[in-house]
């Protein structure tokens, strides 16, 4: 059964929809902001109903993109509005659509003042988010890519804490290099293949030589997003100021275009320049595990520790993509979706207790499993995941993308590996100071444990955790195939420049 | 058949309901319904032994895939051969006597659904990890128990000690799991698969082939062996990755009788075993075993002559004792190691859960040095102790003896050098485990009280539900020796363990034919010990303190358990605390904020100005840089190209 209507634009701008008719919503401030809340609510989970529609629509069995819609856009620029999804696309969109209401509901209590605007940035930064995710042609796609820094900077910028101003400026410096950059790169691909049509562009060889300042120019935009070491310092900046449900979606989704950007353009449109600058990935990928794990371990702050995990975490991305092997690859792709569900919840374990005692300094807790224990077990089972025990989401990803280092580089994996000892040192730390001890305040023994709001949020997660890490074949599932061809041309690419050379990598 | 699949899932379902739903159940049925599950495990786990243990009719049990990523394919799956029925009877054997025994022994706790949810838990991991047909299921149990420790140790989560005992536990056990995870992928690296009955099949093919691993150019099997041997190292506290053992005594002692003693720390025993078709064409592989197990057994033995905390004495000699198993191991003896696997978890148990009634009746008190005169009150609970370290030290007739005596021969028989040297350190290790269990008999139980006249007067029986739990674990401390010899290294050892083990050279057929003087010198030193243990504690007790001032420097250095805590302070712990804080400090702040954003900030006369122009309106410059981008761009394309 194939969708005859546009499935992909209508989950892309459904939100946009609603957010037209938040804008709409008169009343008084009270009335105004409740049924703000109730439209972005209704959408956001309409829009990830439709969503769950792409997967049950979607063909397992092949490598081409999906559920495409095109229409001639600016004809005389060679442009067109081409949506499609993947293998390696698909649950991305997901993971935008599941996550965009959890925000809202999260929010539901501690966002006060301009509910209205809040509401509309986040479905207008749905909207970007799915949309980028789905989009085949390569400017459409800078656009939502560019685009969804919009809404993100205005989230931090005005419902962020006192030194929002710093961390959006930041976050500004770091994304204006790479941007550029990447438009420029964009415009040179799309001279030298004369299209901007992504399927196209993916069977483009590039000469070597243009290779390398592609590649570059896109590094420097994907690398900040990730973001890898050493261009990583804006993201805990970002995650203290935003308030929480900023910090979900920038940990559960906008971390995950960079990855997704090396998966859908590095790695197969350049195939010789990838090939040419992987050792250099892989030092980065393997300092980001170790530097950032340490630093983890020296901080005072919940929400910078676990902003610091997940840069190291996304290591372990960087590094899987950069192996071109099966496990590396979908390793590398399970793994930004199990740290798109996990470090989100680690987000919004953090909202709760800072909704009840407005600090994040970890000191000032301790003993909460005596108040609150509901709270310590969900708190626990995403500390696990984010260790990554096995039987949890945050395993698979993390072993398959070192089982695919170990076939490349075993220092590599060996190196890698040792961030499975730091990410349990730092994370049992900081459940022990958090939850474990006695109770010594006052005002932590007056915490209440989570309300049924709290809990209604966490449950999917906590089912999608474990669902993850026990069958995680219903994942994997949907992308082998597309990895599998984006492996097998980025090797024939690879012997085609050689001169016919088989480089067999065992 | 899939019926069996229960033996895993009851303790499951016992742990989510005692788990979840135990504030609302009750204490009583948390507890009944736990015990319960146990039962039926066992009972089970009796069958499977039956069918598969005597009768040779292995099987597995495929429930469904698990992960599957091009070639790595890995299903959830249940194995029972030999070895797992073994692993079965000891792993549900004691976890339902300590579930019984833990009804009396927290019948203070005002968290006992969440105890007993958790010693379920553990044993349901436990089992995954000794039914599993692929080393990936393996390493889930195996992280699972490593979780369930962590839960167990800091069980009590008000205590500081308890809280950092655990983590200890959690993280030193990871530095072998790293090893173990390095294992698995060297093994599918090699053999495309991580399924057992495949990579046991192939093993014989790969003998010779080279693989470089870190630089290292070596032969394959002998890295992927290493590799998993030092997983197997953290699990079982060897030498070096044993700093934890100790600590996670902190925990309450019914989990020290399961966890510490009988079961997970066993895990790395079971996991050279069940890899022995590997092991057995790693010859250096095997070596390393056989050096670091004999190393152990005499290192911890060393250390628990010195300490004075009751709990603190049996956790080292299980270090010493796992040590035995390993070098057993280490020279093809496998089923001598899986037989004093076997033994020394009921013995081991028995003696925990015998500290445990004595540190319950002392109100709580774990220090020998406060213990003293209470045999008369508490004679049940001395009878066991006796009878748990009679088998201990290998005197005739009892399960120790047996299981010890054959691993020892194993040793000599060998002829190697490594065999020679495990030999001796298990001769020498056997003397002083002798003499510390006696010392710990008298200390604790003869003499003049040294409590005070508050605790004397509170010492008391232990209740039946945790006397019962003792006489089962006597029974097996007294006969599984004599019951299990013919089976797990005598005449019928090849049938018994058809194809879970598997052996180049029979060390233990070897091992029967070796001198008199070597059968019977373990058991003479372990005599001695006991009679000097006598003279020195109970006769002449001047003679340990002048003995221990007289060696001052070796004293402290066993005292303090060689160092290792000191050294791996300073040179692990506190360096990655001082790099943490010096990368976010200099790495993140100064270096690359200072050259990047901060820097390009600074740049311009004034940084406020610049920030409040941000502010209103950096959305307006961030689109103005953009198009600036684009229109130099354009510009020089032109100017290149079309002019």
């Amino acid at each position: 059964m194939t969708a005859t209507w546009p499935l992909l634009s209508l989950v892309t701008f459904l939100p946009l929809v609603g957010a037209l008719f938040i804008l709409m919503i008169r009343g008084d401030a009270e009335v105004e902001a409740r049924n703000a809340k109730a439209v972005a609510l209704w959408t956001s989970l309409i829009t990830f109903a439709l969503s769950l529609l792409i997967w049950v629509n979607f063909d397992y069995t092949t490598a081409d993109f999906q559920m495409v819609e095109k229409v001639d856009w600016m004809p005389e620029w060679g442009l067109s509005y081409h949506m499609g999804v993947d293998g390696i696309s698909m649950f991305f969109v997901l993971l935008s659509t599941l996550l965009t209401p959890i925000c809202v509901l999260a929010s539901w209590e501690s966002v006060k003042d301009r509910v209205k605007e809040y509401m509309i940035a986040f479905l207008v930064l749905e909207t970007f988010m799915v949309g980028m995710f789905c989009a085949l042609d390569i400017v459409l796609f800078y656009i939502f890519f560019e685009g969804v820094l919009i809404p993100m900077f205005l989230i931090i910028g005005v419902w962020g804490g006192p030194r929002r101003v710093y961390a959006a400026f930041k976050f500004f410096l770091y994304t204006l290099l790479g941007s550029v950059l990447m438009l420029l790169a964009i415009l040179a691909m799309a001279w030298q293949a004369n299209s901007t049509d992504i399927p196209t562009l993916l069977t483009t060889t590039f000469p070597t030589a243009v290779q390398y300042w592609l590649w570059l120019a896109f590094f420097a935009s994907f690398a900040v997003k990730v973001p890898m070491w050493p261009v990583h310092t804006w993201l805990p900046d970002a995650h203290v100021e935003a308030p929480t449900a900023g910090s979900v979606i920038l940990a559960g989704v906008l971390l995950k275009m960079g990855g997704y950007g090396f998966i859908r353009f590095s790695v197969p449109m350049m195939p010789e320049a990838s090939d040419f600058f992987t050792p250099f990935v892989f030092t980065l990928s393997v300092v980001a595990v170790i530097y950032t794990s340490l630093v983890a371990l020296a901080q005072q702050d919940m929400k910078k520790l676990i902003a610091y995990s997940s840069v190291a975490h996304m290591g372990f991305v960087t590094m899987g993509v950069f192996t071109v092997t099966q496990q590396g690859m979908e390793g590398a792709i399970f793994q930004m979706l199990s740290h798109g569900i996990v470090s989100a919840a680690l987000f919004l374990c953090v909202g709760v207790v800072y909704d009840r005692l407005h600090t994040r300094e970890i000191e000032r807790y301790g003993g909460l499993v005596n108040t609150m224990p509901k709270y310590a077990i969900v708190f626990m089972v995403f500390t696990l995941a984010s260790v990554g025990l096995p039987g949890t989401a945050g395993f698979v990803g993390e072993f398959l993308t070192l089982l695919g280092a170990f076939q490349v580089n075993t220092w590599v994996a060996l190196l890698a590996a040792s961030g499975m000892v730091l990410g349990a040192a730092y994370m049992l730390w900081l459940y022990r100071r958090i939850v474990f001890g006695v109770i010594t305040k006052d005002d932590v023994r007056a915490m209440k444990d989570m309300n049924v709001r709290e809990i209604a949020i966490f449950a999917p997660l906590v089912v999608l955790t474990l669902w993850m890490g026990i069958y995680p074949a219903t994942f994997l599932d949907v992308m082998a195939v597309s990895v599998e061809n984006l492996i097998g041309n980025y090797q024939t690419a690879l012997d085609a420049a050689t001169g016919g050379v088989t480089t067999a990598l065992k | 058949m899939s019926i069996y699949a229960l033996i895993v899932l009851l303790p499951l379902i016992g742990a989510f309901i005692a788990g979840f739903f135990g504030r609302s159940i009750g204490d009583r049925a948390s507890q009944i319904v736990t015990c319960a599950g146990m039962a039926g495990a066992l009972i089970l786990s009796i069958m499977v032994f039956v069918q598969v243990a005597l009768g040779g009719d292995a099987f597995t049990i495929r429930l469904f895939t698990w992960v599957i990523s091009g070639d790595f394919v890995v299903d959830w799956a249940l194995r029972f051969d030999t070895l797992t029925a073994v692993m079965l009877i000891v792993v549900n054997g004691v976890s339902t006597m300590v579930h019984v025994y833990s009804i009396g022994y927290m019948s203070h706790d005002d968290a006992k659904p969440r105890f007993m949810a958790y010693l379920s838990l553990f044993t349901f991991f436990m089992l995954m990890l000794v039914t599993a047909d692929n080393l990936l299921q393996l390493f889930f149990g195996w992280e699972g128990v490593g979780l369930a420790s962590y839960l167990l140790i800091g069980f009590w989560y008000h205590k500081d000690s308890a809280n950092a005992a655990a983590m200890k536990a959690f993280i030193v056990n990871r530095v072998g799991d790293v090893g173990f995870a390095l294992g698995i992928m060297a093994i599918f690296f090699l053999f495309g698969t991580v399924s057992f009955d495949e990579i046991f099949a192939r093993a014989p093919e790969m003998v010779g082939q080279q693989f470089s691993f870190i630089g290292i150019e070596a032969d394959a099997l002998t890295i992927a062996a290493i590799l998993l041997f030092i997983g197997a190292m953290g699990k079982s506290a060897q030498f070096m990755l044993h700093t934890w053992l100790p600590d996670a005594m902190e925990g309450p002692t019914p989990v020290s009788a399961l966890i510490h003693a009988a079961t997970m720390v066993t895990a790395g025993v079971f996991l050279v075993c069940r890899m022995s078709p590997l092991f057995e064409y790693a010859p250096l592989a095997l070596d390393i075993v056989a050096f670091v197990g004999a190393t152990t057994a005499i290192f911890a033995a060393t250390v628990g002559l010195t300490q004075f905390d009751i709990k603190r004495v049996i956790a080292y000699s299980t270090c010493s004792q796992l040590g035995y198993m390993f070098f057993a191991a280490g020279v093809s003896a496998y089923g001598a190691a899986m037989f004093h696997l076997f033994t020394h978890a009921f013995f081991k148990a028995l003696l925990f859960l015998g500290a445990g009634a004595v540190i319950h009746a002392m109100s709580d008190e774990q220090d020998m040095r406060k213990m003293g005169g209470i045999w008369k009150k508490i004679p049940i609970t001395y009878a066991m102790m006796w009878i748990g370290s009679l088998a201990l030290a290998g005197v005739p007739f009892f399960a120790g003896m047996y299981s010890k005596d054959i691993v020892i021969e194993a040793a000599y028989a060998a002829h190697s050098t490594i065999g020679q040297y495990a030999f001796w350190m298990g001769v020498i290790a056997a003397f002083l485990t002798a003499f510390y269990s006696w010392r710990l008999i008298i200390m604790t139980f003869h003499g003049k009280p040294r409590a005070s006249a508050e605790v004397m007067s509170h010492i008391h029986e232990s209740p039946n539900v945790m006397l019962i739990p003792l006489y089962v674990l006597a029974v097996g401390a007294v006969f599984s020796g004599y019951l299990g010899y013919g089976y797990f290294v005598g005449d019928e050892r090849e049938a018994f363990w058809g194809a879970s083990l598997f052996v180049l050279n029979d060390t233990i057929e070897a091992a029967h034919h070796v001198p008199l003087w070597v059968k019977l010198l373990p058991i003479v030193v372990g005599l001695v010990g006991i009679g000097f243990a006598y003279v020195c504690y109970m006769f002449f007790p001047i003679i340990p303190a002048i003995s221990s001032s007289l060696f001052g420097p070796i004293y402290r250095f066993f005292y303090n358990k060689w160092y290792f805590d000191e050294l791996y302070d300073r040179i692990f712990v506190k360096p990655s605390l001082y790099l943490g804080f010096g990368f976010w400090k200099a790495g993140d702040g100064n270096l690359i904020d200072g050259v990047g954003p901060d820097g390009v900030a600074g740049l311009t006369k004034d940084l406020s100005g610049w920030v409040s122009r941000l502010q209103s309106g950096y959305l307006y410059h961030y689109a103005f840089v953009m198009l600036v981008g684009v229109v130099i761009f354009i510009t020089w394309y032109l100017l290149t190209l079309a002019g």
